[in-house]
Formats: C-alpha cells, structure tokens, sequence
C-alpha cells in the first residue's frame, strides 16, 4: 500500500508540467521576483533602522539608497584587511564600528536582506569584481 | 596615520598654497570702488550630535565636533567669528542641542549659528532659537554685508498637517533618502524680509549668504536642493559680488550661476557619497566640482572636516581642513569668474581618489 502510494505521488509529480527541471511559467517567475523583492524591501527596514547597531547609528545615515557601497567590485583586495574580502564582510565591519554592533553571520537573513537590498540599489552596474 | 591639525601644519599648508591665511591679515585692497579689509572666519558644520541613551552619545560624531574646535582654536591670527552651518543634533532632541552647544561654547570668538532641518523638525526650532536667537538676520562686518537664511522650511501641509506626532516628522526629514520627507524651501515670508534687507544694501556690497541646504538644485532625492532657489537667486543676482555658502551635502561642491559663486562645506560628523554615484539617479553634481577623495571607511574620520573661509575683497576661499587627507582650497579666479580649486581644477592633475562611481 505505501509502495503504491509512493508511486501514485511520484507518477502525479513527475506528471506534472510545473515539476520538469528547465520548465517554469510567467508566475513563478512573478512570485521568485517578489520573493527576492520582499527580502530586499526588509533590507531597506534595516538598512534606515538604528537597531542593527547598539547606538542608534543607521546603515543610511552615511549610505543614502546604499550609495558608496560598491557591491559590483566585490570580491576585492582591502589593504586594511590584508585580504581579498566579500561584502558582507565589510556591512559586518560598518556593523561593528560605526554601529557598535555585534557582527552577522554571512547567512544571517539580515545579512541576505541587507545585501538584496544593496544589490538592488546598484541594480544595472557591470559586475568588476576587485575594482578599487 | 592621522594628524592633528595644528597652527603648525595650517601655516605649512597656507604656504604651500601661496595663500596669505595665517599672516597678519592687515592687508587693505581696493576694490567696488572702496576700502576693504581681508579678513577670515572659521566654518564649522553638521556635527549631527546623536543621543544614544540619557548621557550618552555616539562618540564618532561627538569627536568630530571637538576635534573642529580645537583645531579652529588653534588658529593664529585668530579668525574674525565662527560660522556652524546647521544640524548640531541629529533628532532635534534638547539633550543633542545642549551636549552641541556645550561642544561649540568653547569656540573662541563670535559664533553665528544657521538652522537645519535636523536641529528644527521636533519643535520646529524652538529649542534652537532659545540657545541662537533669529533663524534668519543679517549683519556687517569689514564691508561685507552677511545673511544668514533658514532654507530649510517646508510646506505647511508637511510641517503641521501630515504627521501624527513631532517624533515622527523629525524622524521622516532626517532621512536623507526618505521619500517621505519634503523638499526644503525659504518660503514667501522669508524672501520677503530678505527683499526688504538687501534694499538698504549698494549693490557694489559684496554678499555672503549662509544657507543649510544648497540655494541651488542638485538632487531633490536626497533634498541637495531648495524648491524655490531660483526665486532666492533673483534677488541676489543684482549684487556684482554674491557668495553663497550652504552645508547639509557633507561634501565639497562649488558652482558658479551668474554673480553668485557657490561653495559647500564639509560636515564634522560623516561624509556623503556625491549623488551622481547613486545608480538609479544619474548625474547631478555642478561640472565645475572636483570632488573630494572617496572615503576610506577604515578611517573614521576621514572625508570629514571644517574649514577657513578667506574673503579676499569680497570674494570667498574655502580652505578645507581635511582630517586623514591633503588640504583643499577653493577660491574665486577673477579671470575665469568662477571658484576653482587651487591644484586640482584641470582634469589632468586629478587624482584617481577623486573619480568617484
């Protein structure tokens, strides 16, 4: 009985038009973009909130509409560091200095909604990673 | 890697620039027909001054505002006044003001104050005007007719109309990119008093206007901008010598339309990107700006500063005190009838810092 279950389940899935690898339609295609577009629209929450700190300090206050971040250039070499560094390694750095904040981790979903919504601001920029 | 900047390293920069700033400033020149005296003033601005929590505050910002006037302190001879251009608080609060005027009392000399919109948004300037009088006067000084505006007024719809409480209107137009806020203006009333003012002043007088927002329009997304500049040029642009100098950008801009030259100063509490480097607004800053260097974050105080205003018969240099970079100065060259910058004016000699994108 669960055999045939499985099978039933595994006949409609694979059936299914929705389900094949390399085919999707209009609205899934809507609803990825409005997924990515909610997360960036919580990004921009954070990104003018002064709670991802401890003083109060927010992330817009010097970034207006996340200008002067640069997220095409990234991966790139930061002389402070001593290192090639990602982007969320330099939000984390602004996080814990001007912000008196404890750092994210690079999964964190603020840390993904902070850099969807960079990202999205710089939306139409060639990619140059390593630029200075 | 930082340093302190001393009437020492003031001296060697003004030598380096061939400019006159810390000599005795007794020259007379002859000029618009009469007797003037060159003089300098200190200009100090958006300190931005953050309360956290009862007596504290954010320290970054609190070390900008000291820093400039120790500096400004040190400066001999000593500047004619001070000039701070607005946004001595962040949120308008009376503890920010207080813990700002506390910092700025130690400025040796006459301080002039202009209003901005984050010291002004909570008690639409009440507190403000308690601690430095007028919003908006003029006085003289060594043949210089001074005015100081407060452009950054809005409508009344905006200002007493669309917001539940004063918290939240503050909040609303102390995001720079918050479309929300509103675009700044003198207003009816203003332009009024400032027709009325400028009457009784010869129009060979030179001027100097103080504004926090630029009387020019740059970029209304980020409020680097006064709806109604034009109106407020009109009545400037009879006088043979008008300068205007505005804060708010924390950034060096400077333009020149028609008779008025204008010049931005820097902010001692963090610096802006410049707005043409905002990828969904396009190009906005004057042509005529060489940009300062792009920030480096690592520095705290870098792309943050204040500066020595020369005026040199009438005319306005910009002498900018630049911690953790190279000092800039920005005057006026009568032959070309612009402010330029003294070293970097020519695309050529540009340093790869200034390209900003």
């Amino acid at each position: 009985m669960r055999q045939f279950t499985i099978a039933l389940v595994l006949g409609a899935v694979l059936l299914s038009p929705a389900t094949l690898a390399d085919e999707f339609t209009g609205t899934d295609v809507d609803r990825w973009q409005s997924e990515f577009d909610s997360v960036a629209k919580k990004g921009r929450e954070l990104w003018t909130s002064g709670a991802v700190g401890t003083n109060g300090v927010a992330c817009a206050q010097c970034h207006p509409n996340a200008a002067n971040t640069h997220p095409e250039t990234y991966p790139k070499f930061q002389k402070q560091l001593g290192k090639v560094a990602q982007l969320f390694e330099m939000v984390n750095w602004c996080i814990r200095n001007p912000l008196q904040g404890a750092a994210l981790p690079a999964d964190d979903p603020k840390m993904t909604a902070l850099v969807a919504y960079i990202h999205k601001e710089r939306k139409g920029v060639a990619i140059d990673a390593g630029k200075h | 890697m930082t340093r302190l900047i001393t009437r020492r390293s003031v001296i060697a920069a003004g030598a380096a620039a061939g400019t006159l700033t810390t000599l005795p400033i007794s020259m007379v020149r002859l000029a618009f027909g009469g007797t003037r005296e060159d003089f300098s003033f200190t200009y100090i601005s958006d300190s931005h001054i953050q309360q956290i929590k009862g007596a504290s505050f954010v320290r970054n910002w609190d070390m900008g505002l000291k820093r400039a006037v120790a500096e400004a302190n040190l400066i001999t001879p000593e500047a004619d006044f001070v000039m701070f251009g607005g946004d001595l608080a962040q949120l308008g609060k009376k503890e920010e003001l207080d813990h700002g005027a506390e910092m700025l009392s130690h400025v040796k000399g006459k301080l002039h104050c202009v209003m901005g919109e984050h010291d002004y948004y909570l008690d639409l300037g009440e507190y403000w005007s308690k601690l430095y009088g007028p919003q908006w006067y003029s006085f003289d000084h060594k043949g210089v007719h001074f005015v100081v505006l407060n452009s950054i007024l809005t409508t009344d719809e905006w200002t007493f109309h669309r917001w539940p409480t004063a918290e939240q209107r503050m909040l609303e137009m102390a995001g720079l990119d918050n479309p929300n806020g509103s675009p700044f203006m003198v207003g009816e009333k203003q332009r009024a008093w400032l027709k009325d003012d400028l009457d009784k002043v010869s129009k060979d007088t030179p001027l100097i206007v103080f504004s926090h927002s630029p009387l020019q329009k740059i970029y209304k997304g980020w409020n680097f901008w006064t709806d109604d500049a034009e109106q407020v040029q009109a009545l400037l642009q009879p006088f043979k010598t008008v300068n205007v100098i505005y804060g708010h950008v924390h950034q060096i801009q400077y333009n020149q339309i028609g008779n008025i030259s204008f010049n931005a100063v820097m902010a001692t509490a963090w610096p802006w990107p410049y707005p043409d480097t905002y990828a969904q607004a396009g190009a906005h800053v004057p042509v005529l700006t060489v940009p300062m260097n792009r920030a480096d974050p690592f520095f705290e105080r870098d792309a943050t500063g204040w500066q020595m205003i020369d005026v040199n018969s009438g005319r306005v240099t910009a002498r900018y005190q630049l911690w953790d970079n190279g000092e800039r100065v920005v005057g006026y060259d009568p032959k070309l009838g612009k402010p330029v910058d003294k070293k970097y004016q020519e695309a050529i000699v540009r340093k790869a810092p200034q390209l900003h994108y």
